[in-house]
């Protein structure tokens, strides 16, 4: 059925950007739960499209963001090299261990994001 | 406070590379809190400094064949426009109460999330001791 799962991938989409539009919370909070359990992905994958999907929505915000003049290039430097370098190691290390685990430490994430969006 | 923000950098990348998220949970505060940014300011440069991270981490896994390219186009047209519907709807909607119902659904969906995966966890225990 390569319609429903159009549908369903629309849908997805369209969760993840209202959401991350609403609460200011990055998409893969969002995103990686539902292609888990409505899509049965497991962790890596979705982990692996959710970062795919984040590339696309990022540049779409951060174009915006750029005519607004809200950017500080160097600052993003600042953390943005150290962070490329740390996404190198969190993919391998994703890899070795096991994907029930990860799925573990994405709970704890989504628990933290929790408290932040309601008493940030 | 450079150094700081390079730590925490290295962090937010290990996050979003371990569990596929953007990282901003941590490059915003970073951002705000130690390189002294105001708060939209934080938010803007975190977006920018997640792209090449999400580019190189969504590389890193197409090479381990976790990736389905066109499933993650699909996805991030749909979510980029509706983000801007998002942003659109803050302003019409009562945010504190959405909030508290976001909060709480991110709440079950950990519980769901967690119970699979202790599920599973339990499992491989059990059949590890068997074979």
């Amino acid at each position: 059925m390569p319609n429903e799962r159009i549908l369903r991938l629309a849908i997805i989409g369209v969760g993840t950007g209202l959401f991350s539009g609403l609460f200011g919370v990055g998409g893969g909070v969002v995103l990686v739960p539902m292609l888990i359990l409505w899509l049965g992905f497991d962790e890596r994958k979705a982990a692996a499209t959710s970062l795919l999907v984040i590339v696309i929505a990022a540049i779409g915000g951060a174009i915006t963001h750029l005519t607004y003049g809200n950017i500080d290039l160097v600052a993003a430097l600042t953390v943005g090299i150290p962070a490329v370098g740390g996404v190198l190691i969190g993919t391998w290390l994703q890899q070795r261990i096991n994907v029930a685990v990860v799925q573990l430490l994405f709970s704890l994430l989504l628990v933290a994001t929790a408290a932040l969006v309601a008493f940030g | 406070m450079i150094v700081l923000a390079i730590v925490i950098g290295v962090a937010a990348g290990i996050l979003s590379g371990l569990l596929g998220i953007g990282g901003g949970i941590l490059l915003v505060p970073a951002l705000a809190l130690v390189l002294d940014l105001d708060h939209i300011d934080a938010e803007a440069t975190s977006l920018l400094a997640i792209i090449p991270v999400a580019a190189v981490g969504a590389w890193r896994q197409r090479s381990y064949g976790n990736l389905d390219v066109r499933t993650g186009v699909t996805v991030g047209i749909f979510a980029a426009l509706a983000a801007v519907g998002g942003v659109a709807l803050v302003n019409a909607l009562d945010e504190r109460l959405i909030r508290y119902f976001f909060a709480v659904l991110m709440v079950y969906v950990a519980w769901r999330l967690a119970s699979g995966a202790i599920r599973q966890l339990r499992a491989e225990a059990a059949s590890a001791t068997e074979g």
